[in-house]
């Protein structure tokens, strides 16, 4: 700090820029292209040179095992033809929450005030190896020698929290299917998501058995995919997009890694911690949330992520999604994008795909799918059965 | 996976060897070098006791899509078992009764083979549970 000045207020980070590759099975792209194809669309829409980025963060689950790369974050920096400005490039990991935790990187840079214009990228490509697996690659953010070891995977540790909490809370294998219905419901409006269909809950009972009581539609897919967002500071935001989206609150939290090793597994506490950091930082309260973008990897974890976030008292998950509750006509739009379930799961492009969808919301841009007098979003990202959670509060209209 | 990453675990997945804390005497398994509870005051005063092999089923499930190396026991059930000694573990249920398998059902440990490790055919071994009310229904 210079002699004679007071305190400098701290920088408020904004996004103006976003870009999302549709989700799927993108046979035909390699991992490169999906990121250079995100990156170059956010940059677009920020209208940004790439001179100004001051720094970029890449979330990215596991490209070691699905691409046989690491240290990808140069690399994917260079795909975009930026190497020559050796901008600082840094990869982050934290399993299915890899692309909300490198958002929360991008955002800290800011307040730091180290850096007016933050790239941040979200990125899978995991149809490269066979669904096995990727299946086996993506249970890699569970305890590999104290559960995985043993026979579990990541599906059958959601299975044990899903029948604890029918057991503790009496919620219902119809419950569960009602958020993968809804969320495909949702998903047919939204032009980039892997599964645009309609589905009954029939379907979703009848489906075949993952790990009891789940069916193949409780489970988000694999999927290929990627998304960014720039992120400009409070000093230079006015020189760009007018409709920037305010990140008024960011809360990141973790627990024990293994279920194991939790006084309980039907409250996700990082979840709950991070949601409540997210909220004091943003001065709001649950009331003011209109729309939120949650983690439903499995369905249980939408009905867990409503009560911990504070939507609904724990234990009625379950009945609020049935009765319609976090729908478009609901107190609480979940996951209007269609979620991880129906818009695809490419884990590390999850959380930045998550702002995406509320940047959209907040600017009205979310044609077909538009959530009425949205201006408070929240984002939900968690990694593994979630030793790490982190959920981000965006603000429109300023 | 190098023979170390396997054999380095054999007391703890042979045997149940958890930690004990010497302050407070509270046991954990997986063994921790530290208590959570007690944190620098059990630095260097971590011991080891072995488990009963006794406990009872806390929450179960049946898995039709198979961990890797675990496909030809499909469909087979993992459990979180609360042992009698206190720590919570994920295990599987095997040469059970399937009527036997419930919340709160009584279970004792036995070794078995777990699986092996690729083609380089390093076959682990640990354990399993299997419910103490067999084939009851029969």
């Amino acid at each position: 700090m210079e002699r004679g000045q007071g305190p400098r207020k701290r920088p408020d980070a904004y996004v103006i820029g976003v870009g999302h590759t549709a989700f799927g099975e993108a046979w035909e792209k390699s991992y490169r292209q999906l990121m250079t194809e995100a990156g170059l669309a956010a940059i677009q829409d920020a209208g940004i040179q790439g001179d100004e980025i001051d720094e970029v963060f890449v979330g990215t689950m596991s490209t070691g095992k699905l691409v046989g790369q690491e240290h990808v974050a140069p690399l994917l920096l260079d795909g975009a033809g930026l190497a020559d400005l050796h901008i600082p490039a840094t990869r982050v990991e934290a399993s299915g929450a890899s692309g909300g935790l490198a958002f929360r990187q991008a955002v800290q840079a800011i307040r730091a005030g180290g850096a007016d214009i933050v790239v941040v990228g979200g990125l899978e490509k995991m149809t490269d190896v066979s669904d096995a697996d990727a299946q086996a690659i993506a249970s890699s953010g569970i305890d590999q020698e104290w559960e995985h070891f043993f026979g579990a995977n990541d599906a059958a540790l959601h299975a044990l929290v899903a029948k604890r909490h029918m057991a503790e809370y009496g919620t219902t294998r119809e419950q569960l299917a009602a958020v993968a219905v809804k969320n495909h419901a949702h998903g047919a409006n939204n032009p980039l998501a892997q599964f645009r269909r309609a589905i009954t809950p029939d379907k979703v009972l009848r489906a075949p058995m993952v790990a009891e009581p789940f069916t193949v539609f409780d489970c988000a897919p694999v999927s290929d995919g990627a998304a960014c967002l720039v992120l400009a500071s409070s000093g230079v935001v006015g020189s760009y997009r007018k409709d920037a989206v305010k990140v008024s609150g960011s809360g990141q939290a973790s627990d024990a890694l293994a279920l194991h090793s939790r006084a309980t597994t039907t409250t996700w506490r990082s979840t709950a911690e991070a949601a409540r950091r997210a909220y004091t930082e943003a001065g709001i309260s649950v009331a003011d949330i209109r729309l939120a973008e949650v983690h439903d990897a499995y369905t249980i974890n939408e009905i867990l992520a409503i009560e911990d976030l504070g939507f609904v008292k724990k234990g009625e998950g379950g009945p609020a999604t049935l009765e319609g509750r976090t729908g478009f006509d609901g107190d609480i739009v979940v996951n209007p994008s269609g979620g991880l379930k129906a818009r695809g799961h490419p884990a590390g492009a999850t959380g930045i795909a998550q702002v995406c969808e509320v940047v959209w919301q907040l600017r009205g841009e979310a044609k077909g799918r538009q959530v009425k007098d949205a201006r408070i979003g929240v984002t939900h990202n968690t990694g593994g059965t979630g030793a790490t959670a982190v959920v981000h509060v965006l603000e429109g209209g300023f | 996976m190098g023979v170390p990453r396997f054999w380095r675990e054999i007391p703890q997945r042979y045997n149940l060897q958890a930690s004990r804390c010497e302050v407070c005497q509270a046991i954990h398994f997986p063994p921790r070098e530290v208590c959570p509870d007690c944190r620098r005051a059990s630095i260097g005063r971590m011991g080891t006791v072995r488990l009963s092999g006794r406990g009872r089923i806390l929450e179960w499930t049946r898995v039709h899509k198979a961990a890797p190396g675990y496909e030809k026991h499909v469909p087979y059930v993992v459990a979180l078992i609360h042992t009698d000694e206190g720590p919570v573990v994920t295990g599987q249920v095997v040469d059970s009764d399937p009527a036997s398998i419930e919340e709160g059902a009584e279970v004792h440990a036995v070794f078995r083979r777990l699986g092996e490790d690729g083609e380089a055919g390093v076959i682990h071994y640990g354990t399993k549970w299997r419910t103490a009310r067999i084939a009851a229904k029969e």
